[in-house]
Order: structure tokens, then C-alpha cells, then sequence
């Protein structure tokens, strides 16, 4: 295919080879933050709780996309794909608390 | 039809008949084949859901009970609201004809990825298998909008229909996904993002909004789902949920979806009017950056949906305000297509007349989703047949004209053929005619207080409803005459050049129909709006006539 052929050539001129290392730290990082989340089960922080789940999945879903999905080594243009979802995902928020905060 | 196998133009071979057989369909990774298997799905469900329209009118001739029941009615209206929406709308124009002609006006020989191009196409056939197979267990009454609490709380089956929005919902990222991908990558040598076609633009800007905006309908239908099921409050105030929440998600998508629905048409307008004018496009990177433009803006509005539904005022306030935004540039890309045609010498072939209706009539509808758009006014028309009025304007005399426009201009390169033009005139104006009389009087009526989804009314707004449904007649016969024409084309049309209108975008460098690869090597970049390229003008007289344009 055209696509493929097109690929190769100018996207990945060195492929990145990520060390198996990297990959076992993430995965182990992964659990350590599952951890988090059972520990907070326990806990009781009434409404603090909604923090620390948010706080763990952004930092498990950062580290999933920078590292297991590439992100972190590939070219810049898929940077700007990525803030464009997140910047709409912020705008979305933003704009239903247009609401939700007055009412 | 006498010069069947005459004509020197035509290439024996093409991507129509290079392997026979429905298996070579199927499993077909051509974008060309893709777009046609499109054709046929996408048009037959557009005549289904138009029957289910004829039908309602036909209820609405006379006050009283005709032959649907209050109940029967809102499953007709529930079944035409989806299958006009997520069957046909939503995928028309990108589907069929970005899948044709996205490729072919790049250069390329394909999409980025074929492969998951025949995918997309195999969602959306398992989300219309789905679609009908909740027909079959009983239908669903509650509109295409799925309003909880109702959605949540009805006997009628709604997970059906929400999960076949879901899967249709997929072949529209997917598709969105791959278009974006072959712009950036599959452009030939030499073309720049200046040199694109407006209509790549267009379906570029309507991709990103599939991409980033249809994952939040999908996961908001999973969420009712989940509530349903699994009793979690979300939606449901009893549960603790929020049934307003469900509006916002549901419009976020919906909103910009309807930019999905509206951006490809303006992207073939912006196609045919500097074509049939013999004129460079006027303003060729204020149109182009005008669909980005829609795209951002046409993001921040969905609560002008809400008015009514209980959200805080200063909500209402910033979402009226924004909404009046998204008019600028579509009014940018209007005064563009004028002043293109201004001092143009303008052939008023079957595509341009399409170009016309959608220019009035998407106008009409413009203007008076303007006045929905002031907080005040909204307040009374809110649930009236108004609203019914101004998205028929918006939403078939805007997309669904331009698909119409769309298949009058690229059949005889699809095909091959020529339709026969005074058919064309005759069924391009009974559908002008009968369309205005069908939508028009629903405004009067909405305005005087008709509500919308209502299988009955009283005696005073007859005369409305009676001159609205001798419309649909009038209309619909022209749409079927417009239909016939371009079947009867395929058979038995005449032999339709290469460029048959003077184009100077790609797909008119290449034979009428394509071969299955278009392009042996890369081709001849040139200016897209620019008609006095020799090498394109075939034995046509493209280019007389042309003025002097400036972009
Ligand atoms: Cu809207």
C-alpha cells in the first residue's frame, strides 16, 4: 500500500526501540498506583476520595500513552492531535460548569 | 445510448467491472468500491425514512386520528428521526463522496488505511442491522434524542437503538479517523495545504469533529445503559444522578454533529459554484479556514438545545451569546460563494441549480436558528413545529440537497454517464417547489403555537398542516423523479466525458469511471480553481468565458 511505504519513509527515519526495562518500571508503576486505590478504599476521606481516584487515573493514563502507547517518542505532530482532544475534553468540562456551578 | 461502446475516452477496465461477483464487494479494500456500497446503503435508507416522513404527514392531512394512533405515531417519528439521522445524514456526503473523491482530488491512489475504510463500512451496516432488528421487537417511541428520564425508565426496548447509534458511531470515527490521516500523508508532490480542494478541506474539518466529538455521545449511551441495568444513579434525580447531565453530553455530540451533517455540504457547494461560474473560487482561504472555524466554534454551543430545561441562567446566557458566534463563518463561506459567482459566466447546469436551493434555503434556516438562538425568543418557540421547519431548512435543504447536488455532479464520474438533464430540471423543480410548500407553513404554525411530535392538533392550525402535506407529495414525487433519472443514467445515460463541467480538481483528470488505481505515477499538481489549465480541458470548452479572478 501507498500508506505503509509512506510511513516508513519519513515518520520513523531511526525507529525508537524502547528498552524492556522501561516497559517492566511502567508496569510495575501501574500496580504500585492500583495500590493507591485499594489503600484509598479503605481510608475513609469523604470527599477528598474523588481527588485521589482522579489523581491516580491521570497519572496511570499518562503513563499508559506516553510509554505503552508511544506518544512519548514520536514526532510532533501527534502531540498537537493529543492537546487537541484534551483541550476540547477541558472546554467540554469548562462549559457544563457554565452550568452546574450556578444553579 | 447508441454510442454504447464508442467512445475513445472510456477505459474498458475500471473499478466497477476490474472483478465481478458480490464477494468482490464485499471484501473490496478499493475506496471507490467502498463509497458505492455507501451509495446503496445510504440511499436506500434515505427512501425508508422518507416513506416513514410521507406517512406521518399523511396523518397530519386532517385533524384526528387518520390511521396511526398517538403511540404508532411516535414510533414512526422515533424510527424516521434516527434512520434520517444516523443512517443517512451523519454519513451521506463523507461517506459516499469524501470515500470517492478525497483520495482521487489528493492524488492518491487510496485511503490511509483500506482496510479499516471496508471496517467503517461494516459498523455502520451492523449498526443499521441493529437499527432494524429493534423495529422488529416492537420499536421505540421515545425520538432520536433519547431523553432520560423517559429513555430510562420506558418498557420499549431502547438498548437496541442506543447500541446501534454506539456501532454507527464507530464507523464514523473511523472514517473521520482515516480521512484525517490520508490528508496529512497521501497529499501528492507539490500540494501543498493551499492547493488542497475546498471540498478536502471541508471533510478535514467535519473529521476532526467525528473524531473528538462522537466518542462523548457513545459513552453517554453506555452511561443510560448502565443506569438502566445496573440501577447507578447518574441520570435518574432519584438515584441521585442528574437528568440535565444527560442533555449536555448528549448535545455536545449532537451539536457539532450537526457540523458533521452540514460542513461536507458546504464543502461541495464551495466546489460546484466556482466550477459552473468558470471563475476562481473568491477567497479560497477564508472558506477553507471558515470550516475549521465552524468546527471549533460550532463546539461551545450545545445548550441552546436547553433553553428551557432547567439550567442555570448565567449557562443560558453564555451559550445564547456563543451561538450567535457560529453564524460568522458561515456567513463568511455565503458571501465568498457570491462573490465568486459575481461576474462569473455561470452555466446553470443540474449541480448549480442544487448549489442555489442550498444557498436559499439553508438561508432560511440559518436565519431562523438565529432567532432560536436569542434566549428571549427561544422560550417560545422551544418544542413547536418552528423548530420542526428550521432543521428540515438547515438539515435536508442544506445537507441533504447538497447530497442530492453532490450525486448530480460526480455521477457521470462515478458512472460514467450522463443523466438526462431535463428530467434533472423537471425533478429539481417539483422538490424545490414541494419542499418549500411541506416546511414553510410549519414555521407560521410553530410561531401560532403548534407543538412538534404531535400525532394530532386542533382545527386552527389545519389549513397549515393540509398545505404541508400536499407539499410532501409534490416533493417527494420530485425526489423519486431525481432518483430514477440517475439509476436510469447508470444503464442507459449517455457516455459522460472525462470532465464534463470543466473541473479543474483531480478527479476530473482522471477517466470517468476511474480505474481501480487512478493514478500510475503522482500526478500534475495544478491550482484546483484554476480553469485555463490546458491538459484538463479535454475537447471541452472549459475555460471560456472564465474571468479574471482573485482569491
Ligand atoms: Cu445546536
Amino acid at each position: 500500500m501507498d500508506a505503509a511505504a509512506h510511513d516508513t519513509h519519513d515518520a520513523h527515519d531511526e525507529p525508537h526501540l524502547t528498552p524492556y526495562s522501561v516497559y517492566v518500571g511502567i508496569w510495575l508503576a501501574l500496580i504500585a498506583l492500583t495500590g493507591v486505590t485499594v489503600l484509598a478504599s479503605v481510608v475513609d476521606m469523604k470527599h477528598q476520595a474523588i481527588f485521589v481516584a482522579l489523581f491516580v487515573a491521570t497519572a496511570k493514563s499518562t503513563l499508559v500513552v506516553l510509554y505503552f502507547m508511544h506518544i512519548a517518542f514520536e514526532n510532533r505532530v501527534f502531540w498537537w492531535f493529543l492537546l487537541s482532544a484534551i483541550a476540547t475534553f477541558v472546554i467540554f468540562v469548562l462549559l457544563t460548569f457554565a452550568d452546574y456551578a450556578y444553579r | 445510448m447508441s454510442s454504447d461502446t464508442a467512445m475513445p475516452d472510456l477505459p474498458e477496465t475500471n473499478y466497477i467491472n476490474a472483478e465481478k461477483g458480490l464477494k468482490s464487494w464485499l471484501t473490496t479494500i478499493d475506496h471507490k468500491r467502498i463509497a458505492l456500497m455507501y451509495l446503496i446503503a445510504i440511499g436506500g435508507f434515505f427512501v425508508v425514512a422518507m416513506g416513514l416522513g410521507f406517512m406521518m404527514r399523511l396523518e397530519l392531512l386532517n385533524p384526528g386520528e387518520q390511521f396511526l394512533d398517538g403511540a404508532a405515531y411516535n414510533r414512526v417519528l422515533t424510527l424516521h428521526g434516527v434512520i434520517m439521522i444516523f443512517l443517512f445524514i451523519i454519513p451521506s456526503i463523507p461517506a459516499v463522496f469524501g470515500n470517492f473523491c478525497l483520495p482521487i482530488m489528493l492524488g492518491a491512489n487510496d485511503v490511509s488505511f483500506p482496510r479499516l475504510n471496508l471496517a467503517s463500512w461494516y459498523f455502520y451496516i451492523a449498526g443499521a442491522i441493529v437499527a432494524l432488528f429493534s423495529v422488529a421487537a416492537g420499536g421505540v417511541d421515545t425520538g432520536w434524542t433519547f431523553y432520560v428520564p423517559y429513555s430510562a425508565n420506558t418498557d420499549a426496548n431502547v438498548m437496541l437503538p442506543m447500541f446501534a447509534a454506539f456501532l454507527l458511531g464507530w464507523s464514523s470515527i473511523l472514517t473521520g479517523l482515516n480521512f484525517i490521516v490520508t490528508t496529512h500523508r497521501l497529499r501528492a508532490p507539490g500540494m501543498g495545504w493551499r492547493q488542497m480542494p475546498l471540498f478536502v478541506w471541508g471533510i478535514y474539518a467535519t473529521s476532526w469533529i467525528a473524531v473528538l466529538a462522537t466518542p462523548v455521545i457513545g459513552i453517554t449511551l453506555v452511561l443510560v445503559l448502565i443506569e438502566r441495568y445496573m440501577g447507578i444513579g447518574i441520570f435518574n434525580a432519584t438515584m441521585g444522578g442528574d437528568p440535565i447531565l444527560f442533555q449536555h453530553l448528549f448535545w455536545i455530540y449532537s451539536h457539532p454533529a450537526v457540523y458533521v451533517m452540514v460542513l461536507p455540504a458546504m464543502a461541495v457547494v464551495s466546489e460546484i459554484v466556482p466550477v459552473f461560474s468558470q471563475k476562481r473560487i473568491f477567497g479560497y482561504r477564508f472558506i477553507a479556514m471558515s470550516s475549521i472555524a465552524i468546527a471549533a466554534i460550532g463546539s461551545l454551543v450545545w445548550a441552546h438545545h436547553m433553553f428551557t430545561s432547567g439550567m442555570a441562567d448565567e449557562g443560558r446566557i453564555i451559550f445564547s451569546f456563543l451561538t450567535f458566534f457560529v453564524s460568522v463563518p458561515s456567513a463568511v463561506k455565503v458571501f465568498n460563494w457570491l462573490a465568486t459567482m459575481y461576474k462569473g459566466s455561470i452555466k446553470v447546469d443540474p449541480p448549480m441549480l442544487f448549489a442555489f436551493a442550498f444557498i436559499f434555503l439553508f438561508s432560511i434556516g440559518g436565519f431562523t436558528g438565529l432567532l432560536q438562538g436569542a434566549l428571549s425568543v427561544d422560550i417560545h418557540l422551544h418544542d413547536t413545529a418552528f423548530i420542526v421547519a428550521h432543521f428540515h431548512y438547515t438539515m435536508f435543504g442544506g445537507t441533504g440537497v447538497m447530497f442530492f447536488g453532490a450525486m448530480y455532479y460526480w455521477w457521470p464520474k462515478m458512472f460514467g454517464r450522463m443523466y438526462n438533464r431535463t428530467m434533472a430540471y423537471v425533478g429539481f423543480a417539483m422538490f424545490f417547489v414541494g419542499f418549500n410548500t411541506l416546511y414553510f407553513p410549519l414555521f407560521i404554525a410553530g410561531l401560532k403555537g403548534m407543538p412538534r411530535r404531535y400525532a394530532d392538533y386542533l382545527p386552527e392550525y389545519h389549513s397549515y398542516h393540509a398545505l404541508s402535506t400536499v407539499g410532501s407529495w409534490i416533493m417527494v414525487t420530485g425526489i423519486l423523479i431525481l432518483f430514477a433519472n440517475l439509476i436510469w443514467a447508470i444503464k442507459r445515460g449517455k457516455r459522460a466525458e472525462r470532465n464534463p463541467w470543466g473541473g479543474a480538481t483531480l478527479e476530473w483528470a482522471v477517466a470517468s469511471p476511474p480505474a481501480t488505481h487512478q493514478f500510475d505515477g503522482p500526478p500534475e499538481v495544478g491550482e484546483p480553481y484554476d480553469y485555463k489549465i490546458p491538459h484538463l480541458g479535454d475537447d471541452e470548452s472549459a475555460g471560456s468565458g472564465a474571468d479574471e479572478g482573485k482569491a
